[in-house]
């Protein structure tokens, strides 16, 4: 099962500040839902770095390869487009976030690459080569 | 202490949420400040939210933010504009298009609150045509923003209107002025005009405009959400919050970052960047871009703010960070970058336009091994005259390349000139390949490979590179396996 978020999203009006936080909430649950690591049902989430600098580089190719193989291969996943990363010397990068577990950033994702993470990564949890350490504070609370 | 060197505020949604799904943004409390703004806070209230914060502008110049609002709110006028300038020109500068993929919805949430700001219903993006991708997303997002009634008539039901559209550029440097990106913008040439009047009092069609560059925009919703006091205490005194750079060049992690005012080079050149690439030696970073200077291994503990890299002799500029190493000629750099210059001066006024002309020749005399002390000389007087007597920021600031490497690297052009040495071999004119006799074989491999037929020798017999003939390509040093041949 693929989200399509950007077609899923039925647009309406938001007439106040209270309407914005119902909005907020719905949407927050969609983006970063809770699933226990057992839930064997719980999609994978994945995001493909996919600025100018990405794409030049493939990111293109494999996130459509990804959507393809995940779903040939009966992995609930979603994939979705994100800007710039930052690490332009390891484009195409992607991020995987395992159910109930903290996100982990590949670089240099090739087709060869997207299918060992496919394989090894998300199917059996073993690492994989070229994964890129968190290096930044994020504002979020 | 926070565990690591980077925090991410212009940056914080770009490579988290789908660009193209404003859902996302919402999310993550997109829009969130601008119902803050409009329903809980009034426009001076808000105008001193972002002055106590000490937010100032990130294209460069460094002016505050909050005062740019409070002087064009208080000009008055019919019709007022806010404009964000994404009219990037630094070569090797890619930050603001990295926003604009990657988080659109930041910028147009700041563009509405400076409207509100400053009482304006009406903004522009400046963007250049080379930001397909930027342009795209941005016209998405503005038509989803639209649909849900954050931009357009009464947002939240509070009477304020509001709505962006977009003008391209088509990649002049120039453009980046603010008052060139207006006439521009009105259909104009993009040449600069004597300030003032500023655009903040005469700008867009004669009406008073605000004009910011993208990443200040980006920054304004967090202040909003999280308050002044959050944000000034991040940086240092008289710079807050954060830069983002976009480090290019002889560095391992190439890329885009972020980090608090007041970080060190050395930080972000050795921890955030891995340092220099193929473990060579680190000998400048040239920040600013063709306006900028270049910092050097003194430097490098130096917390990076507006005020410490001009003291340094460089100048914050708009983000991008070119590392250099020991194969980089000063010389060269500077040459490169007046090449740049030469070629975007708009030619409206003289010093500019000739003089930079001038000042190019001068250097391209120098690296070819032909100058004399007396035109070092002039190369100093030459670059004074530009920088006092030209027009904008363009000339004014053109020459700071020519200047900063001739303060820090004085004897590369002494070597250029006197010694007619270019000592990292970059310098064409001034280099020439040799056989080394003991080493040579007579393989006849570099022969076979010259595309100009200037080596001479019999097979097992050492080769000859006639020096009149050479065209210094490089291709018998790259395909000799016995290291017969060295550069001098």
């Amino acid at each position: 099962m693929i989200h399509k978020p950007d077609k899923e999203q039925a647009m309406t009006k938001i007439n106040s500040p209270e309407d914005l936080l119902r909005m907020k909430e719905e949407f927050a649950g969609r983006l970063n839902p809770v699933y226990s690591p057992d839930d064997l049902t719980a999609p994978v989430r994945i995001r493909v770095a996919m600025a100018t600098c990405g794409i030049a580089s493939g990111a293109r190719e494999v996130m459509d390869y990804l959507t393809e193989e995940l779903e040939k291969r009966s992995i609930q996943a979603t994939v979705t487009r994100v800007g710039c990363m930052g690490y332009c010397y390891a484009e195409p990068t992607i991020e995987v976030t395992l159910p109930g577990k903290e996100p982990v950033v590949f670089g240099e994702v090739d087709i060869r690459k997207a299918d060992q993470i496919i394989e090894k990564f998300i199917r059996l949890g073993e690492p994989v080569d070229g994964i890129i350490p968190l290096n930044y504070e994020s504002i979020d609370k | 202490m926070t565990k690591h060197k980077q925090i991410r505020i212009a940056l914080r949604n770009c490579g988290v949420i789908d660009p193209q799904a404003i859902g996302e943004y919402i999310a993550r409390d997109g829009y969130q400040a601008l119902a803050t703004c409009l329903t809980k806070m009034t426009p001076e209230e808000v105008i001193d939210q972002i002055k106590k914060s000490g937010l100032r502008g990130r294209g460069g110049g460094g002016f505050p933010t909050g005062l740019k609002f409070e002087i064009t709110r208080k000009s008055v006028s019919d019709q007022k504009y806010v404009v964000c300038n994404a009219d990037e020109g630094d070569p090797g500068a890619f930050m603001d298009r990295s926003i604009l993929e990657g988080d659109p919805h930041s910028v147009i949430e700041a563009m509405a609150i400076c409207g509100y700001c400053i009482g304006a219903d009406k903004g522009l993006v400046y963007i250049r045509a080379e930001y397909p991708l930027a342009i795209e997303r941005l016209k998405i997002a503005l038509e989803q923003a639209r649909e849900m009634g954050l931009l357009g008539k009464n947002i939240f039901n509070t009477g304020f209107s509001f709505d962006i559209e977009l003008r391209y550029g088509a990649g002049a440097f120039v453009c980046g002025e603010e008052t060139a990106l207006i006439h521009s913008m009105e259909g104009l040439r993009g040449e600069p005009t004597f300030k003032p009047p500023f655009p903040s009092v005469s700008g867009y069609l004669g009406k008073p405009t605000n004009v910011n560059n993208v990443e200040t925009f980006a920054n304004i919703p967090v202040i909003i959400n999280k308050g002044a006091g959050w944000f000034s205490a991040i940086g240092t005194e008289k710079s807050k919050g954060t830069k983002v750079f976009a480090l290019a060049g002889k560095i391992n992690n190439v890329g885009l970052i972020e980090v608090p005012m007041g970080t060190t080079l050395r930080e972000v050149i050795y921890e955030i960047g891995g340092g220099i690439r193929n473990g060579k030696k680190f000998k400048a970073v040239q920040t600013g871009g063709p306006s900028g200077g270049c910092l050097t291994e003194k430097h490098l503990d130096t917390p990076i703010d507006y005020d410490n890299l001009i003291a340094a002799g460089s100048m914050m500029g708009s983000g991008g960070m070119i590392v250099m190493d020991e194969d980089n000629c000063m010389v060269a750099v500077a040459k490169f970058y007046l090449d740049f210059t030469v070629d975007e001066s708009c030619g409206k006024c003289a010093p500019c336009r000739i003089g930079n002309k001038r000042l190019y020749e001068l250097l391209d005399k120098i690296t070819q091994g032909k100058a004399t002390m007396e035109d070092i000389s002039n190369l100093k007087n030459l670059c004074t005259v530009i920088r006092d007597a030209s027009l904008c920021g363009l000339g004014q600031t053109s020459s700071n390349p020519v200047l900063s490497t001739l303060d820090n690297f004085y004897d590369e052009y002494i070597g250029h000139v006197v010694d007619h040495k270019c000592a990292a071999g970059q310098c064409k004119a001034l280099m020439k390949y040799v056989v080394i006799d003991e080493n040579c074989v007579g393989c006849t491999a570099c022969a076979r490979n010259c595309p100009v037929n200037a080596i001479s020798g019999e097979k097992k017999q050492v080769h000859f590179i006639h020096q009149d003939i050479c065209i210094k390509c490089g291709a018998c040093y790259d395909r000799c396996k016995f290291n017969a041949i060295e550069i001098q």
